[in-house]
């Protein structure tokens, strides 16, 4: 079984439970969207302020997002030893992890696609003329962000408190993406908007390292 | 992509392996030699680690020490084709229907026809009437049949059974009965723990008694393994 192939099974998986239930992606949805909405009506930002801010603030909400929703990726595979199925499957195991982070990725992408424009209106920024360099930063450092919250989702899934021990790690690992993208998204909200390559390389950079190193490690990450 | 070739008998082998969760010893120089076709009771009280054996021999931990080999030669990769593990746990996902989740195991296997081998296996485990119920609607004994289903979908020739009985109701032991009385007469090389007595231990081959990490007696391949199996009846 090659790793695509597996990844595509168990992607198809994970998105079947998922869009059962939708618990964890509506629930995410609506704390990264009050987490907006509040933001709003608590700083009551001008137009200038908020595309000085926004960025930061959009990430921040895309960052509490994230981690939420990775948090699961690995622990539902604990109630019933499925990873023990998982594990006992004749595919590599970073098909496991490719699997489970390429269904992050949708589930946060999904929940992009609600919050940038929610973003938009309350915050007054127009998208208008920047939308595809904004869909490159966003792809980016959403990748970078699933990779390491999945990578420690498999770390954190037997350690008691892993719900609060998960955006600790995480979000200390995640600092460096997250000024790069926010710097990105920044160079775009200007009023003469031109896309930071320097930041674009270092998101690139990012992911390639972590997604790397997951692949080098990842049998020793599943391991007990 | 090319087809792994999975030998049709195979058995395999323990030589002096220890394992160790920090300070704690589970298995201490453990060798045992397991003959194809063998179908060997593991007996032992609770903690005499009977489930680090099974799970040493799934691949799913790494011995401390020692070394684990499949007697056949076969590689790590087409190892995976020909080994089961049935556990304590049922190792299905419960919001997932019982066809669902047969389909997701028999695809991650590469099986083909996986309607129809999906279908035979709920048929065979009297739950095709419950393929498209969750799981999680299932009673205990329902899940542990879909649960040994699952083990059985790719055919394997290694079969680590980690206190399969365990929820089996009279109809499912009956049930469980035939599938290994199927399994011994097909040459399958079985390994079944269990510290209670159920009747599917009349099928065994050879007896061995864990304690403490260590082998304390073993009715050796060709043994007879009965009178073991009996102390243990008469400790039920």
């Amino acid at each position: 079984m090659s790793t695509a192939r597996a990844a595509a099974i168990l992607l198809a998986k994970e998105l079947r439970l998922e869009f059962r239930s939708r618990e964890l992606l509506i629930t995410t949805i609506v704390f990264a969207l009050l987490v907006i909405v509040l933001f709003s009506f608590a700083f009551n930002p001008t137009a200038e302020e908020s595309r000085r801010y926004g960025p930061g603030l959009l990430w921040i909400a895309f960052l509490f997002a994230g981690s939420l929703m990775v948090n699961p990726s690995f622990a539902r595979e604990q109630s019933n030893s499925t990873l023990d199925a998982l594990r006992m499957a004749p595919m590599p195991a970073f098909a496991i992890f490719l699997g489970k982070m390429l269904a992050n990725f949708v589930f946060l992408a999904v929940s992009e696609v609600v919050l940038v424009p929610a973003f938009s209106v309350f915050y007054n920024v127009s998208l208008f003329g920047i939308v595809g360099r904004l869909i490159l930063v966003l792809f980016l450092g959403t990748l970078g962000l699933v990779v390491v919250g999945t990578v420690f989702s498999a770390i954190s899934a037997h350690a008691r408190m892993r719900e609060l021990l998960l955006p600790v790690l995480v979000l200390l690992l995640l600092a460096p993406l997250l000024i790069a993208a926010v710097e990105a998204t920044a160079s775009l909200f200007t009023e003469q908007p031109a896309l930071d390559r320097t930041w674009v390389s270092f998101l690139t950079g990012f992911d390639v390292v972590f997604l790397t190193a997951s692949w080098l490690l990842c049998d020793y990450l599943l391991e007990e | 992509m090319a087809a792994i070739s999975t030998p049709s008998k195979v058995g395999i082998s323990f030589d002096h392996v220890e394992k160790r969760f920090g300070s704690l010893v589970a298995l201490r120089g453990v060798s045992l030699e397991i003959q194809p076709g063998e179908f060997v009771a593991l007996l032992g009280p609770n903690g005499a680690g009977k489930t680090t054996l099974l799970r040493l021999a799934a691949q799913l931990m790494i011995p401390t020490s020692g070394q684990i080999n499949l007697t056949s030669g076969i590689s790590t990769r087409a190892a995976k084709h020909c080994i089961a593990m049935v556990g304590h746990s049922t190792l299905l996902y419960d919001e997932l229907k019982a066809s669902e989740n047969l389909s997701f195991f028999a695809q991650l296997y590469g099986l083909d026809e996986v309607q129809s081998r999906v279908e035979s296996a709920l048929e065979a485990c009297g739950l095709s009437t419950r393929a498209g119920s969750l799981v999680r609607t299932f009673s205990r004994g329902m899940r542990q049949r879909l649960s040994i289903a699952r083990a059985l979908l790719h055919g394997p020739r290694l079969l680590l059974l980690d206190e399969p009985a365990a929820g089996l109701d009279h109809q499912g032991l009956a049930w469980f009965g035939a599938t290994l009385a199927r399994l011994r007469g097909d040459d399958c090389t079985i390994i079944m723990s269990t510290h209670a007595r159920n009747e599917s231990l009349d099928f065994a081959t050879r007896a061995v008694s864990l304690a403490a990490g260590r082998i304390e007696k073993d009715t050796g391949p060709g043994g007879d393994p009965r009178a073991l199996l009996a102390a243990l009846r008469a400790e039920a």
